[in-house]
């Protein structure tokens, strides 16, 4: 399997992480990733709300790009798959109007084909699921992640809106987490913020609310006995990772729980050491993760 | 005919007790209604039973609640639907602890599904709002005190014309999306940002405000603006969740209008006390210059905007950068991001990318079209499955 590959902004920034255990779960996998490395920010739905033009024109960029090189196209992050599925709707809507973003791309040999070779842009998460294949994903598990209670955080932008995110074809997208953690070998921990809004968008503008957020679907997972948080979306893990000492504060209690990526919660099931997958760099401690899994690993 | 069983959490003020669940097995045909069950299961089993209801056709806007944790209209959403939506979760794992009603949030919206057993379709009152009685809540406290807030109607200016305003119909186009709400509150009840912020003006009388912003004949625009954007519970307090929009049974997508005023707010120029307007221009900015975020300068930007000329950082902004000391030394510490944490230092993108992507700048701030995809668009976005295999047929037949 080869894909274009988009890994956002924050994926080489503040959570250079991900980017890293993505490259080592691809090469796990069998899966060619060639980076998009002129492809630029989606937008992460703010430059749409300055000018939606600009927005769709710079993702319909990064789509053409992909499409130069004849592969389906992965991101990383929900937010880029929500910001871009966004875009592309508005882009997939109307021939005037795609021509017309097409314009500023031709000074570049630029074009956005809709539909060109069945082009697709999906993050790791629905790619695992819909293209790789669960079955294939087990055949690959060395270290089953027994005993270790996982809660799933998805992200708003691959959740809602499900017409834009194609839930009409894939009415499950919403269960995938659940499906790959069950995948893994672990437990999935049902908790009522799986779902909701981490608070990231509104960390710059109104800070107590944002942390308010983070803090208590924090406190909802451990309080229903998980032992770590997975999330496909790396703007996610910096409100509920980065800033959770934050949102402790504003919550009023202890948290302290790991919140893993994506792809480091299938890179330890497939045997990666934890120090490979940058799991030493997050700021809830993921020592109880090791520990537990370390535990279920002794013969009884 | 098919049996269904609906949870509903039910609540009596008058018997002093707390909140409770309570089963109900009701027959009807699947393409029914989740209201037509409801009020079968008032008829037959209990006729304290209490729901607000009227048209049944998603015309009224009455009978808001929450559906296995979605909210909508009861009377938009077939029973059979709604079965099949409860019971497609995956089974959780047996040790979970269960959440009891005492235990402050008593949603059950991820109601579980036995192997053996199916699991129940659970219907609950609106959320982000007062429970008066069983399914019915207090849309005065919340919902309509928010819409007065918006200041809903029309303020033309000067006298009016001696017969009918004379608009262009092209004009009112973009504000026909905003004008089929129903008031219904469904998007206040699944609005995420209210729910740690109950304070938020909300998605409903935001999405009533653009009604007024888009119309030529309203006059306070620029004011209304202000208005919107200077409380710091207003435009900017929305999180881009998306909950509204999935929740309109109406396909108003209140989201889009929160975005559609900050649009134009931005136009305007506003400086707001939340540094929204700042944000935006900075991240803006940011991408024009470097392609992909600096994160170490988004804040700043935020915060003490320097981008052009000097820094203006106002006094909300330097105590916000104060309050991200803590959380940047952490990340100093475990080596998460040691050097992205200065600004400036990010790179540009390479061999000429750049300069493509100020290319797109200049062409699109030119222009700054917007397509509004409930009125636009020419194609299809997702074509009838016959359609496909009729295309492919004739690809294949090589007919042009």
């Amino acid at each position: 399997m080869k894909l274009a590959y988009w890994p956002g902004c924050v994926s080489r920034g503040f959570t250079t992480e991900l980017h890293g255990s993505m490259a080592l779960v691809a090469d796990r996998l069998g899966i060619e990733l060639v980076e998009l490395d002129r492809a630029n920010c989606c937008g992460a739905g703010v430059i749409a709300e300055h000018n939606q033009e600009l927005a769709d024109t710079l993702n319909a960029r990064t789509f053409a790009l992909a499409q130069q090189t004849g592969l389906a196209m992965m991101n990383i992050c929900s937010t880029c798959q929500g910001a871009q599925s966004e875009c592309q709707q508005r882009l997939d809507a109307d021939s005037a109007y795609r021509a017309h973003i097409n314009e500023a791309l031709s000074g570049q040999g630029l074009e956005y084909v809709k539909g060109k070779d069945g082009f697709t842009n999906k993050n790791f998460l629905w790619l695992l699921v819909e293209d790789y294949g669960l079955d294939k994903l087990a055949e690959k598990v060395v270290r089953p992640l027994s005993g270790l209670r996982v809660g799933p955080f998805y992200g708003c932008y691959v959740v809602r809106p499900k017409e834009r995110l194609g839930y009409g074809e894939h009415p499950e997208r919403d269960l995938y987490l659940e499906k790959v953690i069950e995948t893994l070998g672990g437990e999935v921990v049902s908790y009522d913020g799986a779902r909701k809004c981490c608070g990231f968008p509104v960390i710059t503008m109104n800070r107590e609310t944002s942390l308010r957020q983070a803090g208590t679907h924090v406190g909802d997972a451990l309080d229903a006995g998980a032992d770590c948080l997975v999330t496909p979306c790396p703007l996610c893990h910096l409100n509920l990772d980065m800033q959770q000492p934050e949102a402790a504060k504003i919550v009023n209690r202890e948290l302290g729980l790991a919140v893993l990526h994506l792809p480091q919660l299938v890179g330890l099931a497939l045997g990666a050491e934890p120090k490979q997958l940058g799991m030493g760099k997050h700021i809830a401690s993921t020592d109880w993760v090791e520990e537990r899994l370390a535990r279920s690993r002794v013969p009884a | 005919m098919a049996t269904y069983t609906l949870k509903v959490r039910r609540y009596q003020p008058e018997s002093g007790e707390g909140p409770y669940w309570e089963e109900f097995d009701v027959e009807l045909d699947p393409s029914l209604s989740v209201l037509d069950g409801l009020l079968q299961a008032r008829d037959r089993d209990d006729g304290s039973l209490s729901v607000r209801c009227s048209c049944r056709a998603a015309i009224c806007g009455s009978c808001g609640m929450k559906i296995n944790g979605q909210s909508g209209l009861g009377c938009k959403t077939q029973i059979g639907e709604a079965h099949t939506q409860a019971n497609r979760r995956p089974k959780e794992s047996s040790a979970a602890p269960g959440r009891g009603l005492n235990g402050g949030s008593i949603s059950d919206s991820s109601a579980v599904a036995g192997a053996e057993e199916a699991a129940p379709i659970v219907v609950e009152p609106m959320g982000n709002m007062p429970v008066i009685k069983d399914l019915i809540t207090d849309m005065e406290s919340t919902h309509w005190e928010k819409i007065r807030r918006v200041t809903p109607w029309l303020l033309p200016h000067g006298d009016p014309p001696e017969r009918e305003y004379v608009v262009e119909p092209q004009s009112m186009i973009d504000i026909t999306q905003s004008m089929a709400c129903i008031q219904c509150g469904a998007c206040v009840s699944s609005c995420l940002s209210m729910e740690a912020d109950p304070e938020f003006v909300g998605p409903a009388a935001l999405a009533k405000a653009y009604r007024f912003v888009g119309d030529p004949r309203d006059a306070e625009t620029k004011e209304r603006l202000h208005d919107l954007g200077e409380d710091p519970h207003g435009i900017y307090d929305c999180t881009h969740c998306f909950s509204c929009i999935d929740a309109c049974p109406k396909g108003v997508a209140p989201m889009d209008q929160i975005m559609r005023l900050r649009r134009k707010a931005s136009e305007e120029g506003i400086e707001d006390p939340n540094s929204g307007h700042a944000h935006e221009i900075a991240f803006v900015k940011i991408i024009e210059k470097k392609g992909t975020l600096d994160e170490a300068m988004l804040p700043q930007e935020s915060f003490a905007p320097g981008i052009k000329g000097k820094l203006k950082p106002s006094k909300r902004g330097i105590g916000e950068l104060f309050k991200a000391l803590p959380t940047v030394f952490r990340a100093m510490r475990t080596g998460k991001a040691r050097l992205k944490f200065v600004p400036g230092l990010h790179r540009k993108l390479p061999g000429g990318a750049q300069d493509e992507v100020k290319a797109i700048y200049r062409h699109a701030e030119k222009h700054r079209e917007e397509l509004n995809i409930y009125i636009q668009g020419d194609e299809d976005l997702e074509p009838e499955p016959d359609e496909t295999e009729a295309e492919e047929i004739a690809a294949e037949e090589g007919t042009p």
